[in-house]
């Protein structure tokens, strides 16, 4: 664990204070995960040039538009094949997806596992608050049975998403969790997702009081309240190894659970380069 | 060094001409009859350094492809009729966003999945596909040889204008080969996209006067470029202020409408002095040039207008030759799509016909011929 960079200097280099402030609700996990980022691009000294920022549409893709990067905020879904042919075309950008779970699971669960299978160089951080909260509190494919949402007044039966398992089923090469309560650790999550050179996928389990919590209190209604609820309920993968499938059960393990290095696409794709211009396959 | 001589595909001259025009970057999603640009693009882009890339469907590619095109490399994507109406929203996303690209329709015939057959049914598509009001251009090829050169048209004018650009292509002329002399690199103007003037910390993305055109800096090149398919200001901040959409939605159709003398371009033939013109595009207008020596041979004066840039229309000179003639013949291979820009642009001051097929096959000059004398 390395230092905590004050916030005013993340403020002074990074924001475009005149877009501030931001339109999220109180007790929202958007901004922890920014910060996050910032955290963590900050410490790595990125050059902010060459960082760019691909979002998507929902309550998290907002982040971006309030910084002093290069920021494309694309349509809904979108972000992961949107990035894969920037990083083609630029292999020197460090390039980070910022989506939420309706955007990268539900309209755009086709990019992402494609962009988890070619392993491109891009860092994925998707907030998982179980809900499309921009659009009001709609059930999502993340969101747990039973719920009870704008969409699901009488209650979930949709079974849902592990978004963790999906992405190292999909040929990840790097998939971590972290909650918006464990931000110390969601910093060092952020900087080894960055540095790892393929594709890096990194769910943060973020509270939506709006328009999750106050329908369905069990996980907390306020948002300190959810906070309190992920920090009750989070198990590190390390203390994971050691419990049963059963005590396991409704547990978020957090941490780094997957993290191998495979050919990373854009750098494997100048061997096919190599070898068109060599005038065929030898 | 020029290549003459050789025997091309239009997919094969297409996709020369995308890389005359300095394409490096191509993405696409396998769809018969396009997928020959696919499979060009697949062998010529690494080759010469650039990237081709399969994507995992056409909302993928055209998405790649505005990716790559925000990191500064010219960029193209190619399909049919069934993978433009997915490519839609990103092609929506691009005008609003105003990224440069390329995108080929090689239409084929019929709604849903269709057919692979020729046809010219997706000229309203190309202008209308997306949602809202989108002002694109769109340009038409009647030969290998026009294939080839408006590519390189339609790159440039993307780059120049930060619009994309449609070039409706169909599937007779992308599998129909002819004899085409290539030119070298230094017989061809390429164009890019204008670039700041400002110092980076000053830079705005969508920064212009309403009828301009912003510069546009490139990714990774610390001008905190931020670009975005939602309403706007001129520094692509998110906007609700109903003065913004007004200037945006304005400016995204003006910079186009006010610079039509370099835009439209259209061919013709034996207009003055003729009492009826055709209005044919693409493959279509062969058949016309057929028909107009038929007629020709049996006495009578017909002239062949044909728009080469279909989007944005060329109003203006199709209204000055209504007023010459007596009648209007509108031949083209759907139900009637342009005849409805023709009878808007004359406004019933000539008489206008059509004349189409739908069935896949192409029209006769014969058939022509007969609607001419029907006409009188």
């Amino acid at each position: 664990m390395a230092k905590i960079i004050p916030q005013a200097t993340i403020l002074e280099k990074y924001f475009v204070t005149s877009t501030l402030p931001t339109q999220w609700c109180p007790g929202c996990g958007a901004g922890g995960i920014g910060h996050a980022v910032l955290q963590a691009i900050e410490r790595m000294q990125l050059d902010p040039k060459k960082v760019v920022l691909v979002s998507g549409i929902g309550c998290n893709g907002h982040f971006t538009r309030h910084l002093r990067l290069d920021d494309l905020h694309v349509l809904h879904g979108r972000a992961p094949a949107v990035a894969t042919g920037l990083k083609m075309a630029r292999p020197d950008l460090e390039i980070i997806v910022i989506q939420g779970d309706g955007d990268a699971a539900s309209i755009g669960g086709n990019h992402l596992i494609h962009a988890a299978r070619r392993n491109i160089g891009i860092t994925t951080i998707v907030s998982n608050n179980y809900i499309y909260g921009r659009t009001g509190g709609q059930y999502s494919p993340t969101t747990p049975k039973k719920s009870i949402s704008t969409s699901s007044p009488f209650g979930l039966e949709d079974p849902p998403f592990e978004l963790c398992n999906l992405m190292v089923g999909a040929g990840a090469t790097f998939v971590a969790r972290g909650t918006s309560y464990h931000i110390i650790q969601l910093i060092d999550l952020v900087e080894r997702a960055i540095k790892h050179p393929g594709f890096a996928f990194l769910e943060v389990i973020a509270p939506c009081p709006t328009s999750y919590g106050r329908k369905n209190p069990e996980t907390g209604i306020t948002g300190p309240q959810m906070l309190q609820w992920q920090k009750e309920n989070s198990v590190s993968i390390k203390k994971a190894a050691h419990m049963s499938e059963e005590s396991l059960r409704g547990k978020i393990v957090t941490g780094i659970l997957l993290d191998r290095i495979e050919p990373e696409y854009s750098a494997a794709y100048a061997k096919v380069r190599q070898r068109a211009q060599k005038g065929g396959l030898a | 060094m020029s290549r003459e001589g050789l025997l091309l595909q239009g997919n094969e001259a297409v996709s020369e001409g995308a890389i005359a025009a300095g394409v490096r970057f191509f993405a696409g999603y396998p769809i018969t009859p396009a997928t020959e640009i696919s499979e060009v693009m697949a062998r010529r882009m690494p080759e010469l350094g650039g990237t081709f890339l399969q994507m995992e469907d056409e909302i993928a590619s055209i998405s790649a492809v505005l990716g790559a095109s925000c990191g500064g490399v010219k960029a193209m994507t190619a399909s049919s009729g069934p993978g433009l109406a997915l490519k839609a929203e990103g092609i929506g996303y691009a005008v609003c966003a105003e990224i440069p690209c390329l995108i080929v329709n090689v239409q084929r015939t019929g709604p849903g999945v269709g057919s692979v057959t020729p046809s010219q049914q997706d000229v309203m598509q190309a202008k209308w596909g997306p949602n809202s009001d989108n002002m694109i251009i769109s340009l038409s090829p009647a030969s290998i040889k026009e294939c080839f050169w408006l590519a390189i048209r339609g790159v440039n004018l993307s780059e120049k204008y930060r619009v994309p650009v449609i070039l409706l292509s169909d599937s007779f002329l992308g599998h129909m080969s002819e004899k085409i002399d290539l030119p070298s690199p230094e017989e061809i103007e390429t164009m890019d996209r204008p670039r700041p003037t400002v110092a980076p910390e000053k830079y705005k993305a969508y920064d212009a006067d309403i009828n301009g055109v912003p510069p546009l800096a490139n990714f990774g090149e610390g001008y905190a470029v931020r670009l975005v398919g939602n309403m706007h200001n001129k520094a692509g901040d998110y906007s609700r202020n109903p003065r913004d959409f007004d200037f945006l939605i304005n400016r995204l159709h003006n910079k186009i409408l006010t610079n039509l003398a370099d835009i439209c371009a259209y061919e013709e033939v034996e207009i003055d002095g003729a009492d009826l013109v055709i209005v044919a595009y693409g493959i279509v207008s062969r058949a016309a040039k057929a028909a107009i020596r038929l007629a020709k041979n049996q006495g009578m004066r017909v002239g062949l207008f044909r728009p080469i840039v279909l989007w944005p229309f060329p109003t203006e000179r199709l209204a000055e030759i209504g007023k010459k003639v007596g009648g209007i013949l509108v031949a083209e291979m759907n139900m009637g799509q342009v005849i409805r820009e023709v009878e808007r642009t004359t406004r019933g001051e000539v008489p206008v016909a059509g004349l189409n097929r739908i069935d896949g096959l192409l029209i006769n000059p014969l058939d022509i011929l007969a609607k001419l004398k029907e006409m009188g």
